[in-house]
């Protein structure tokens, strides 16, 4: 998922500089240039990035807190919210201590080490592994964007339900046993899934099917089936209470992922504005899935269904969006718009859990058709893997790699495999510790006013 | 005196203000409530759970007037509530025993 400056950019840039500054005494030497060449590329590279950042942040706050508040019942908004928020918050800070070290310290196969504990050695100077046009800051500061909103998309699982306590202590074992250990064998130096610095299984994951949207979806899953169903599920009326903040949440997800999927690029260069088309042609593939398979199904197309597609779609072409050409990407997401439409309503319904806004549905399920897909679709035309000698091999399926689709399969497994058992661990500790549920008066006056003491809409204040 | 209480589509309050203005009727109380008679609700699907929705918004008239008033004001109203469909509403009317104008204890129909 790394690209360094190329050589034609380089030429290019040399030639504008050489043009711009004519000079009045003895020409400059191409000595002098190297320098001023690297700096433009890398203040292009890094305002692109700082601002992907910011993107990836807008997904949690406001994108998913509106995306998911919307899908609850009113006395629940708030409590809905201030789980993406707070992990704005935590997931923040223990990154920030611990976590982009233990995900990105060298380390070994499966996790990092401590060496960039308390940002030591984490500063303006890029980190040549990993993004070596941008400071060390700012890769950091993107992949902490990812380890918050992650964890924040178990929390439509758990929804109106959960102890805000347990939520919070669940989120911080979460990030720990597995968010890190995910993040380092996929992308760290070393991982073993990492495709491109020395893994054993190499597995493409541009930006995040397998460490973030099959981690977090598979997670969900055990959550709901641990946690139990909500009061008076499926019996009593829990539709959702805004459709409207919803509408204005997926939206924001939709303009943040640009930031997510094509700042992955980390460079503003020809791969990020691939990633760019391809998560666009995704998003709105799945939609148009989505609706069709729910007006032959239902008889009527609605927004719901149209922007539940939509994040299907990003989420299954998220691991893909760096590797494949712009017409797969709509083949992915259409894909992924019909088949998370079934996993939504017709799964869920055979099995009877309450993942109550559908996490798994569409980050697990999305999350693993993206992965496997991504095997299928890669191509060395848009994103290559290298071999020993650092030449352009045969990357996915259509390239004649089949065995491409064995290692997404890989992949996939292991997170999966994470997923279920270290969330089911860390579940049993936080009902040992703090007690996973809140009481049933505290889930019938709601979450607001339980758990914090305020309420969404005070009309007549 | 009588209490005329209508409940009616909320989408008819204007023509029913108009109408009983058209006769002279000033006061009035309107709420909002929700609720069903005959008409059965409609379906919501949400990613494919159904909902069956049967209380549906209306809109509650209630106003008193003299005994001698009391038809011109019902037919007034469902005049003006009618559109011929089922769900268009009902209207109840009951005694009242008094009335008393807070402003200064005036008693009786002057009081409305």
């Amino acid at each position: 998922m790394k690209k360094i400056l190329s050589a034609s950019s380089l030429t290019t840039l040399g030639a504008i500089s050489l043009l711009a500054q004519a000079p009045p005494a003895a020409p400059p030497t191409v000595a002098d240039l190297v320098p001023k060449i690297a700096a433009a590329q890398s203040a292009g590279d890094n305002a692109w990035m700082l601002a992907s950042c910011a993107l990836v942040l807008l997904m949690t706050g406001p994108g998913l807190a509106l995306f998911y508040g919307g899908l609850v019942r009113k006395k629940n908004v708030l409590g809905t919210m201030m789980q993406s928020f707070i992990l704005m918050v935590i997931a923040t800070i223990m990154w920030a201590l611990f976590g982009y070290s233990l995900s990105f310290g060298d380390g070994n196969a499966f996790v990092g080490d401590m060496r960039f504990a308390l940002m030591n050695g984490v500063g303006m100077e890029p980190n040549t592994d990993y993004a070596a046009t941008i400071p060390h800051l700012t890769w950091m500061a993107f992949q902490m964007m990812f380890a918050i909103i992650t964890p924040a998309l178990i929390t439509g699982a758990f929804a109106e339900r959960m102890k805000f306590s347990a939520m919070v202590l669940f989120t911080i074992l979460w990030s720990l046993l597995i968010y890190y250990p995910m993040a380092h064998m996929v992308w760290g130096k070393g991982g073993m899934l990492n495709a491109f610095l020395g893994g054993t299984v190499p597995c493409l994951d541009f930006a995040g099917g397998t460490v973030v949207h099959i981690t977090s979806g598979v997670s969900a899953l055990i959550c709901a089936v641990v946690m139990g169903k909500r009061l008076g599920y499926p019996k009593e009326s829990m539709r959702p209470h805004s459709l409207v903040l919803s509408f204005i949440g997926a939206c924001l997800l939709w303009f943040g992922w640009f930031g997510f999927n094509a700042g992955s690029a980390l460079a503003a260069n020809g791969l990020a504005s691939s990633a760019f088309v391809a998560t666009h042609f995704g998003a709105a593939a799945a939609a148009l899935g989505w609706i069709l398979a729910e007006w032959f199904q239902h008889g009527k197309p609605s927004i719901l269904g149209g922007i539940s597609g939509c994040v299907a779609g990003l989420v299954a072409i998220t691991p893909a969006s760096g590797f494949v050409k712009p017409m797969p990407a709509l083949i992915i997401g259409f894909a992924a718009g019909i088949v998370c439409y079934f996993a939504v309503v017709k799964v869920k319904a055979m099995f009877g859990y309450d993942d109550s806004l559908d996490a798994f549905g569409i980050h697990g399920i999305g999350g693993t058709l993206g992965a496997i897909l991504t095997g299928v679709f890669a191509t060395k035309e848009v994103n290559a893997l290298k071999d020993a000698a650092g030449n352009a091999i045969n990357t996915g399926w259509v390239d004649g790699n089949s065995g491409q689709v064995v290692n997404q399969l890989i992949g996939v497994a292991i997170s999966w495999g994470i997923a279920i058992v270290g969330s089911f661990v860390i579940l049993k500790i936080v009902d040992v510790v703090v007690g996973l549920r809140v009481t049933s008066e505290q889930e019938t006056m709601g979450l607001d006013l339980s758990m914090h003491g305020e309420e969404g809409y005070n009309l007549e204040a | 005196m009588k209490k005329i209480e209508a409940i009616i589509q909320p989408f008819k309050l204007e023509e029913v203000k108009e109408a009983l203005k058209a006769i002279g009727i000033d006061g009035m109380t309107v709420t909002e409530v929700r609720g069903h008679g005959r008409q059965k609700g409609h379906k919501e699907v949400y990613r494919g759970q159904e909902y069956q929705v049967d209380l549906l918004p209306k809109m509650k008239v209630e106003m008193v007037v003299p005994d001698s008033r009391s038809e011109e004001v019902i037919s007034a109203l469902s005049t003006a509530a009618r559109t011929g469909k089922i769900g268009d509403g009902k209207i109840f009317v009951y005694e009242v025993a008094e009335a008393i104008r807070i402003r200064n204890d005036e008693r009786g129909e002057s009081a409305l």
